[in-house]
């Protein structure tokens, strides 16, 4: 008992004395693979803006990037009503934004009014609009606001993670934060200097004042191999993603300095060209619309050597729509469509296929060939592509691999449909399913196997119509999840996506670093950059 | 000089019929992956090691041989067909036609041919044969690969245009047909040769430039431009720098080439 006192007497010392050893006037940097196109963060739209947005903005709601939980942050607390149509909020007091303006409740509603000016077309503002109508903001008091909506918004409370408060009475207008880091300088093409924002409200377990850092430097830099070779020579810290082959490169250099961190939120997956109107032949098309065609197709496809051989072990089989990182949403019940060349064979005879130990025929006569498009230049999909073509044959199914530069791909995969077998990615960066609201239902231009249907093609679509306007106007949490868990398991079960891959989120952080706690979801090294410190004994830690 | 030109004639010898007995001398068909051995080291079953999918790299090095030995001086055959009809014609007619001509050259060299190349793949069917996509990239490259060398072709037609037995021979009454065929094409054979043996190697790294741009030879043929991609995995190629042998035999085959077509053996 004694040395367990003793032990955790040293442990918290060591914990304490952890930013003591950290590094004065530290600047931490890193690299913006784009020019941010916007500082204001209600017109934020691209991964540079965003970060910006993440490092500098106070928001009323945080999604803790470890847990995925929400968390309050300037809101106190929050109430959701009406069946998810009103959300009331109440906001902490005695704070500044980063030029000494006091915060109120009046900055919240001159936000959100700002925010959802239909002028202003704000892609935040995008994301609450749920149907027609004027959003109602009223704040009684300085430490309390009301927001009503014109119809029931789902997930509501997560949409405010994205909503960074703006002053109502600032002269410097979004340029007043109240993020841990305010902008400093801007040389564009070049950096972005944040610098640590005095008035920010946090203060750590020991009552000193958050963040630890004094300012962090954005380099503006497109090239990853030069990435690359700055984070080898010790001039930037992080490195947030990393593919595959880059990993292993740095791995073999620096083992210390690279993390996978397991499946990210990202897929890759295949799928048939359903589209009634589109130029291929009448027997294609029924093979594509056959389920036991794609379940076929489905098994007869290796997701095991994908993850190997492709991705070098960085990965794991897919097995729909939602990722196991997705920790709330994700149909545990489900599993990966198993390799079996001989189910294949066995489905598709059974649907009068008929296989003479090279060449599969349909029934009426016809070889089964066809094409798979991909983007040109993506090293990956181009080898999973000839992998998948590899795996095919042995069924005695030919699939001729097509790149082609994207703005062709996108003409063929959404105007002309003149394609048979697409290979693609989806980036997802919102957990909750009504972000994939656009993917499932038949109406819409991203419903990608056949887009824009005037009423559902098939029955299982029709209930996935009904399963996801379900979950969407409900805020019910547990109803939600029962409704989007069925929706997995029709896509399970019909392939209209044939999923392949979840790959591993791969970052690279500096030893020099420390509490960092790298997780899969965006920004995925520094999430937690109020408590992140670089050490003047050249090594971090974890949290 | 004689005992190195034997050499590497020799060795074009060589590589020719390698190429062409690629089935019978490699191990293991090119397309075949060994997922179990990826990027694997040299071996006795895979000589130059194995590709990031585990393919053996000597085969498919062997047939990428075949391809581009038989397809990059086919195209570059081609190219210099058309600049020696147009720069020669252009060249010795003069006037009129020169400007036309030239006028045309510089237009087709002003085309942003990569992205007519990207359009000419765009509006191709998907369901062409690896065969098929290899024919079309080399005749496509041909196509668009001679206004370079027809200006060159030109400027050397227009130099014996003016020359002394050019009029001489047209002041003896020979045609003018005659004169081209006899007197202007045979002296344009130097420049006409290092035209054909220039754009070899270009076409073969256009291919494999191509292929990242989606127009190359397709999955799962090889080709030496399509091999030399593979040198963008810098870490792979350290760790086996048999990875380079597709840059080393581009290099040494280029310059047997040059060795053994001296164009003095070209002159009239």
């Amino acid at each position: 008992m004694r040395n367990h006192r003793l032990a955790l007497l040293a442990a918290s010392f060591l914990l304490a004395a952890l930013p003591a050893t950290a590094q004065s006037g530290a600047e931490l940097r890193f690299v913006l693979r784009s020019e941010p196109k916007t500082f204001d963060p209600m017109l934020v739209d691209d991964e540079a803006s965003e970060t910006i947005r993440y490092l500098t903005g106070g928001v009323l709601i945080r999604v803790n990037r470890k847990t995925q939980a929400l968390e309050p942050e300037l809101g106190v607390s929050w109430k959701v009503s009406e069946g998810g149509k009103k959300i009331s909020f109440r906001v902490r007091e005695g704070l500044s934004f980063s030029d000494g303006t006091p915060f109120t409740a009046e900055d919240v509603a001159f936000t959100m009014q700002k925010l959802m000016d239909p002028e202003l077309h704000s892609p935040t503002g995008d994301s609450f609009r749920s149907s027609q109508g004027q959003v109602r903001v009223t704040a009684p008091d300085p430490r309390n606001v009301v927001i009503e909506f014109p119809s029931a918004v789902a997930g509501l409370e997560r949409l405010f993670d994205q909503v960074a408060i703006v002053s109502s009475h600032s002269p410097k207008k979004e340029a007043a934060v109240l993020g841990p880091f305010a902008i400093a300088e801007y040389k564009p093409g070049s950096y972005v200097l944040l610098r640590r924002n005095s008035y920010y409200w946090k203060k750590d377990a020991q009552g000193r004042k958050l963040p630890y850092l004094d300012s962090i430097r954005l380099d503006v830099q497109q090239n990853r191999d030069l990435e690359l070779l700055r984070f080898k020579r010790g001039e930037i810290q992080l490195i947030n993603s990393l593919d595959a082959s880059y990993f292993e490169s740095l791995a073999k250099e620096a083992p210390a300095a690279v993390r996978d961190i397991g499946p990210s939120l990202d897929s890759e997956q295949i799928w048939f060209n359903q589209v009634p109107s589109s130029p291929i032949p009448n027997y294609k098309k029924k093979w594509f619309r056959s389920t036991s065609f794609r379940l076929a197709i489905s098994e007869a496809i290796n997701r095991g050597d994908l993850c190997r051989v492709v991705f070098s072990g960085h990965a794991r089989p897919a097995v729909g729509p939602v990722s196991p990182a997705n920790l709330f949403w994700f149909n545990k019940s489900l599993e990966p469509n198993p390799y079996d060349p001989q189910s294949a064979l066995r489905r598709l005879q059974q649907d009068g296929f008929r296989f003479d130990g090279h060449v599969l025929n349909d029934p009426d006569g016809h070889s089964v060939e066809f094409s798979v498009v991909t983007n040109a230049g993506n090293k990956y999909r181009e080898q999973m592509a000839a992998m998948i073509q590899q795996d095919l044959e042995q069924i005695g199914v030919r699939l001729n691999i097509v790149t082609l530069d994207f703005p062709s791909l996108i003409e063929r995969i959404s105007r002309t449909f003149d394609y048979e077998l697409c290979l693609l990615g989806l980036v997802n960066v919102d957990l909750d399913p009504s972000a994939q609201m656009s993917v499932w239902l038949s109406s819409s231009s991203n419903h990608q196997w056949n887009p824009e249907q005037k009423t559902p093609a098939t029955s299982w679509e029709a209930e996935i119509d009904r399963l996801m306007q379900a979950q969407a106007s409900t805020n019910d949490q547990k109803q939600r999840k029962s409704y989007f868990d069925q929706v997995q398991k029709i896509v399970w079960d019909q392939q209209p996506f044939i999923y392949l891959v979840n790959k591993n989120a791969l970052v690279a952080i500096s030893p020099a670093l420390a509490n960092t706690s790298p997780v899969v979801l965006r920004p995925q090294t520094f999430w937690n950059i109020e408590s992140l410190y670089l050490s003047n004994q050249g090594r971090g830690g974890d949290q | 000089m004689k005992l190195l030109r034997r050499t590497a004639a020799a060795f074009l010898i060589a590589v020719f019929i390698a190429a062409l007995f690629a089935g019978v001398l490699v191990p293991v068909p090119y397309a075949k992956q060994f997922r179990d051995s990826p990027n694997a080291m040299p071996s006795r079953i895979h000589l130059l090691g194995t590709d990031e999918l585990g393919r053996d790299l000597f085969s498919r090095l062997l047939y990428g041989s075949r391809i581009s030995l038989l397809l990059a001086p086919a195209a570059s055959l081609l190219a210099t067909i058309i600049a020696a009809l147009v720069g020669g014609v252009a060249g010795y007619a003069g006037g009129w036609l020169e400007r036309i001509a030239l006028g045309g050259t510089d237009l087709a060299m002003s085309l942003p041919w990569l992205f007519l190349l990207l359009a000419a793949r765009a509006v191709l069917p998907l369901n062409l044969s690896p065969a098929a996509s290899l024919l079309i990239t080399f005749a496509l490259l041909g196509f668009f690969g001679w206004a370079a060398s027809a200006r060159v072709i030109c400027a050397g037609a227009r130099g014996l245009r003016d020359s002394d037995f050019v009029l001489q021979a047209k002041a003896c009454g020979c045609s003018s047909r005659r004169v081209l065929l006899q007197q202007v094409l045979p002296n344009l054979r130097p420049a006409l040769f290092a035209q054909f043996l220039i754009s070899i190697p270009v076409f073969i790294l256009t291919e494999a430039n191509l292929g990242i741009l989606g127009l190359g030879v397709s999955e799962p043929l090889p080709s030496w431009g399509g091999l030399l991609r593979g040198l963008e995995n810098w870490s792979a190629v350290q760790a086996n720098p048999a990875r380079l042998a597709p840059l080393l035999l581009l290099l040494v085959v280029v310059s047997c080439f040059q060795l053994v077509l001296r164009q003095e053996d070209f002159a009239p």
